[in-house]
């Protein structure tokens, strides 16, 4: 196995292409939760963890049931489908097995299906054609990256709260200035690696 | 639960002007941003999006009364998944160089909240013609966004509309960079912000005079 070009992976998805910043996935809930760093925390536990989690699975049911089927035309729907039925089932479990993690980040696991970072992985992964490992790694990646932009994010706007911003820009509006900025650093990344 | 009593035009407008998908309700953000980089995309994926938000809303206010309410969140799921399938598919085929940049954001049109809630919220309530005048509304509402954004970040950072350069010199190069992206929604949406503010106070001065 090549570690090298997991290890590329990981890296590029997290800070060259940062699926927030250069890519512009995800915004909805970057900008819905990226109000408090306690919140913006526990978004993104659950997010890298789902994001992992239903990688692995589109791309079982992809290699192994859609390919040989020639069904590959289905991908969106089947895909959704997946994302769906897991975050469902997963939003079932926790409640049952553990209430307490369940009351601190079940709110967040019912924010994800509607996310289109959780489905923009599956799909890249299968368009790219990348092995089980590879798009682990990605799914990884893409999580790490997302986390990352969450944080900046939230401990940036906690500080805005005592600001003085002129009145038509308060919110939302601020909020995407200071996103652009952060894109403006991060494309310092690319180049980085090149794949 | 209600069903609206506002005419079919009013309903367009009230998805244009009032319930705007970006600049009002700051949903589906994702596309304002990734795919305004030039007119032409733009229009591409205005256009999807009015296809899939009408089409969706009309399918969904036909079935209204055969869906379980329980299941009624995979059903919607499957409804735009169908549309959007079938515009991703035309696109690819009928144009091809315009996918090749916006393919990700036309297949993610799925993810969409807007097009989930105006189903959940409209169209699963209400008759067949209102909810295809709302989900034009809407469609369209998302599509003078997309042309504004695109609009303002072509010119500003090529120089150019739909491909033909207008202005000759250096363009502002920042205006096609992602970041650019965001500074142009977050000024128009300020700037959308400031009319507003700038209205009341006029309707308030008025009424003080009356």
């Amino acid at each position: 196995m090549d570690f090298n070009k997991l290890f590329q992976l990981i890296v590029a998805a997290s800070l060259i292409n940062n699926f927030v910043f250069t890519r512009f996935l995800g915004l909805c809930i970057f900008f819905g939760v990226s109000k408090k760093m306690e919140t913006a925390v526990g978004m993104s536990i659950t997010f890298t963890a789902v994001m992992v989690i239903s990688a692995a699975l589109s791309w079982v049911v992809f290699e192994y049931i859609m390919l040989p089927l020639d069904i590959s035309f289905l991908k969106i729907i089947v895909f959704i489908g997946i994302i769906a039925a897991f975050v469902q089932s997963a939003d079932t479990i926790m409640k049952k097995m553990s209430p307490s993690l369940y009351y601190k980040l079940g709110i967040y696991l019912a924010l994800i299906t509607t996310n289109c970072i959780i489905l923009a992985v599956p799909l890249i992964n299968s368009g790219e054609g990348y092995t089980f490992l590879e798009s682990m790694a990605f799914g990884v990646g893409s999580g790490l990256g997302f986390a990352l932009a969450l944080i900046i994010m939230a401990s940036i706007r906690e500080k805005l709260e005592l600001a003085d911003i002129p009145a038509p820009f308060r919110g939302l509006p601020i909020s995407f200035i200071i996103a652009g900025l952060i894109a403006l650093a991060f494309t310092g990344f690319s180049g980085l690696i090149t794949l | 639960m209600a069903h609206t009593h506002k005419s079919n035009w009013e309903l367009i407008k009230n998805g244009i002007f009032s319930e705007n998908t970006i600049f009002r309700m700051a949903i589906s953000l994702c596309p304002s941003i990734a795919v305004t980089n030039s007119l032409k995309n733009g229009f591409f994926m205005g256009v999807s999006v009015i296809f899939v938000q009408t089409m969706v809303n009309l399918t969904v206010s036909l079935i209204r009364n055969f869906i379980n309410p329980k299941i009624r969140i995979p059903i919607f799921m499957l409804v735009i998944a169908g549309y959007v399938s079938l515009i991703d598919m035309s696109m690819a085929a009928f144009a091809r160089p315009v996918y090749k940049q916006i393919g990700l954001y036309i297949q993610l049109i799925v993810a969409f909240a807007s097009i989930f809630a105006r189903a959940e919220v409209f169209a699963v309530k209400n008759k067949i013609v209102p909810s295809i005048a709302d989900g034009l509304g809407m469609g369209i509402g998302f599509f003078f966004a997309m042309i504004i954004i695109s609009f303002f970040r072509e010119l500003l950072g090529k120089g150019a509309l739909w491909g033909v350069p207008i202005v000759s010199g250096n363009p502002l190069l920042i205006m096609i960079l992602p970041a650019g992206g965001f500074f142009a929604v977050g000024l128009l949406m300020g700037f959308f912000n400031w009319v507003d503010i700038k209205m009341a106070e006029r309707k308030a001065a008025q009424e003080t005079t009356m």
